[in-house]
């Protein structure tokens, strides 16, 4: 009955979302106030409709509904109530109903917070949002229904949720990640609402920065999760495998890396507007095309899961009329929002500019690398696969070749500054990152080059931003008033770019300094790596909730001393019978133990063992968890506050002037 | 020249050369790192390339994993039920490896005809295939779970 429930309000919410698609665009288009006025009403109840919709799917899954097809396939008795909770997006059904859950709270947000906005404007943007929703939520209750029965008879008990996802990190790291994919969607609405109302200016930039820099810090800590998760869970020591799902969460990343960067300009300078544009109508097509890849099955990956063509066929079609209809939009209108403000060479707009044109490279050969199977499959030129390598060797030397410009873009100025400026401000900063770069990697020998010009990288990014903070603090009468004149959008960018340097070292110190032994062991050897002596002591079995297992207990020795305990696991859960590795790992902030089990080899007990020294491998996570706040920090800024008080007099000008 | 327009070229030129930058990393990249796949029975018909990065992929054929007692080395044959590749490895199985299931192993085929692997991919979970073995076995006659139809 509750599960009917849900599907009514599933319906009602895409009846709200077809009303909020095209009653305020036509009230916009009429300059009918009435119409336009119901554009935030009709949001809140569309998030209110898929929320009610939503919460009886959670309750089906907690009260083992078992007539429900998503429910009987994807979860069980025995599963903890957690997991249980989190079923609800592990599966197909369900992920599309959080998707379309957190794209009404995206639009209801809009709503709330933009009731400043004019009102032209407010009504454009949500129904567009709208359309989205329409998309998504018909795409949810004609191809992909989480209220199926399984009827005549429905079973006894359901199958379970895949081990893998009976985790922690999967609890949080898909909402994480959908709230950045989705995100996008608010930065798209607002550039699609600016190019149908021919308005593109600083206080569109204005608007929509702090959105975009949400999104952007929640699609950063959704990665940083998912590599998190696979790094433990996986069983395989990796963090990165540049599969194709990664790099369908990656490339909507990078180009709103690009767009965050962008909208910088346009708000400061009122520059490279169509650029922002485009790159807004970019990032969320890559989240779309995201979307695609994740749930049509098209590539091989190790994330892919059973699925339906009709689905990949539906989000195709979906896609080509997002893109195709966003960029003839955008062919029609972008001249007329060309801007004529000038700027030299020599100066943060082409620094920025830079930033852009990198991350755009870097996003057109990561897509090119993922596509790349899926053109050649087409053209009947047989199946390929196209490995890790192509990325590193495209993406680490843009990296590489971004970090140095990076340096220079806090302490430089708008529209005109000058190179001796930039040498004697920053000239200490160079001198000390070099001696960072030669003498840090002493401290691990063999010495490394590579780590050397990470170090060297990392360091030139925080020495001059130090230099920058310091200058800035210092100009003020007292330190204290110094400090209080950092805005909170200057603190994020601080905060964010450190991120990114200690992302630099952690990526490149653990590639460089990983060890790992595949071996053979038996209760009782030992094996040292890395200075590290492990002890094999025994192998125990357990019994879980919804699995047992057979347990294997480490001691870790240094210098004779115990050090960490560990004890990974190999896992045969009950109800589908899928055997799963469960890592055990001691953390560190300069080291990484890792332990997991392979199978068991002969008949005396031997089993293959995994054992991986990682060093640093927490800096990458720590520095997208500090990119992540960096971007959150920036929304704190009191000019977007200011903005919206003062907004309604411009929404005044606005009426007037049409 | 207008300084209007010579910013404009300043920063086609940048482009360009930016691109052309990319396009060659990304050529250079791609020669040496994509992976062929070919079904069993293309292997067995000689049409596999030996000594290049290529792919393999089909069902475990039941009986056919071997593990060494003292090693982690391990040997399976792969199969389209046409034909078969022996393949060894030397290292840890995905945990859903197992007979009769489907797998793809990458790696290297010398000259007898056996693929030494590098990586050997299962399935995810109980219901996916990857998409080329499935084709592979559909080809044969048989459907994703390998049987016959």
């Amino acid at each position: 009955m509750i599960a009917e429930f849900g599907h009514f309000a599933l319906i009602l919410g895409l009846v709200f979302a077809c009303l909020l698609s095209t009653v305020p665009l036509l009230g916009a288009w009429r300059r009918n106030r009435d119409a336009m006025a119901l554009a935030p009403g009709l949001a809140l109840g569309m998030l209110c409709m898929v929320a009610i919709s939503f919460a009886c799917l959670t309750w089906a899954f907690l009260q083992d509904d078992f007539t429900l097809k998503v429910v009987a396939s994807n979860s069980n008795s025995l599963l903890p109530d957690i997991y249980k909770f989190s079923a609800v997006w592990g599966n197909h059904e369900g992920s599309l109903l959080l998707w379309a859950l957190i794209l009404c709270g995206w639009t209801a947000a809009v709503a709330i917070f933009s009731r400043e906005l004019p009102l032209l404007m407010l009504s454009r943007v949500l129904s567009v949002m709208g359309i989205i929703s329409v998309g998504f939520l018909s795409f949810s209750l004609f191809t992909s229904n989480p209220f199926a029965h399984n009827l005549p008879v429905p079973p006894v008990d359901g199958n379970d949720l895949n081990p893998l996802l009976q985790d922690p990190g999967l609890i949080i790291h898909p909402p994480l990640l959908y709230m950045g994919y989705v995100g996008f969607s608010v930065a798209f609405a607002f550039a699609i609402a600016a190019l149908l109302g021919g308005r593109l200016d600083a206080a569109w930039a204005r608007w929509s920065r702090p959105w975009t820099n949400v999104a952007w810090a929640f699609l950063t800590l959704g990665i940083m999760l998912g590599s998190w998760w696979a790094y433990y869970e996986l069983g395989w020591g990796g963090w990165w495998f540049w599969d194709p799902v990664e790099n369908a969460s990656f490339m909507p990343w990078l180009a709103g890396t690009a767009l965050v960067h962008s909208l910088a300009v346009t708000e400061k300078r009122g520059l490279f507007k169509s650029w922002t544009v485009l790159l807004a109508i970019f990032a969320f097509s890559l989240s779309l095309l995201g979307t695609f890849l994740v749930r049509s099955g098209v590539l091989t990956s190790v994330h892919a899961f059973a699925n339906d063509p009709d689905r990949g066929m539906f989000i195709l079609v979906f896609l080509a009329l997002v893109v195709g209809g966003s960029l003839t939009l955008y062919a029609l209108r972008a001249p007329a929002v060309s801007s004529r403000v000038r700027f030299e060479w020599v100066s943060r707009e082409s620094l920025l500019l830079v930033n852009n044109v990198v991350f755009l490279v870097a996003t057109l050969t990561v897509l090119f690398g993922t596509l790349f199977p899926l053109i050649v499959d087409a053209l009947g030129m047989g199946k390929v696969s196209v490995g890790p390598p192509y990325f590193n060797a495209v993406f680490v030397p843009l990296m590489a070749l971004l970090a140095p410009v990076m340096g220079f873009g806090p302490v430089s100025r708008w529209k005109r500054d000058r190179v001796a400026r930039w040498s004697s401000e920053l000239w200490l900063a160079a001198v000390a990152a070099i001696a960072c770069g030669i003498t840090l990697p002493l401290l691990n020998s063999p010495y490394n080059v590579w780590v050397a010009l990470a170090v060297l990288l990392a360091a030139w990014l925080v020495l001059g931003l130090v230099r920058d903070v310091w200058y800035r603090v210092r100009s003020g009468s007292t330190l204290r008033a110094g400090v209080n004149r950092l805005t909170p959008s200057y603190i994020g960018m601080v905060v964010a770019h450190t991120g990114f340097a200690a992302a630099i070292i952690g990526v490149v110190a653990t590639s460089q300094y990983n060890q790992e032994h595949d071996l053979k062991m038996m209760a009782g050897d030992s094996h040292a790596l890395a200075g590290y002596e492990f002890r094999f002591l025994e192998v125990v079995p357990i019994q879980g909730p919804n699995f047992v297992a057979d347990e294997a207990r480490f001691e870790v020795y240094r210098d004779g001393e115990l050090i960490a305990e560990l004890a990974p696991q190999k896992r045969r859960y009950t109800a589908s019978g899928q055997v799963m590795t469960e890592a055990a790992i001691d953390a560190g902030l300069f080291r990484d133990l890792f332990v997991a089990m392979g199978e068991p080899i002969g008949e005396e007990g031997a089993w293959a063992m995994r054992l991986h020294y990682k060093p640093m491998v927490r800096w990458m996570w720590l520095g997208a968890i500090m990119m992540a706040l960096g971007g959150f920090c920036t929304v704190a800024d009191r000019r977007y506050r200011r903005q919206r008080s003062s907004a309604p007099v411009k929404a005044g000008e606005l009426a007037g002037a049409r | 020249m207008h300084p209007v327009r010579r910013q404009r070229l300043l920063l086609v030129l940048f482009i360009v050369v930016f691109s052309s930058v990319a396009i060659g990393l990304v050529t250079y990249a791609l020669r040496g790192n994509i992976n062929l796949f070919f079904p069993p029975a293309e292997v067995a018909a000689g049409m596999a390339p030996v000594g290049q990065p290529l792919r393999v992929g089909g069902m475990v054929e039941e009986g056919s994993v071997r593990r060494a007692a003292d090693s982690l080395a391990v040997s399976f044959r792969l199969t389209d039920y046409q034909a078969s590749v022996e393949v060894v490895y030397e290292g840890i199985l995905p945990d859903l490896f197992d007979e009769g299931q489907g797998a793809v192993a990458a790696g290297v085929l010398n000259e007898a005809g056996v693929l030494q692997a590098t990586e050997v991919l299962a399935k995810h979970d109980e219901n996916y295939m990857p998409p080329e073995v499935a084709e592979a076995l559909e080809k044969s006659g048989y459907d994703h779970k390998g049987v016959p139809q």
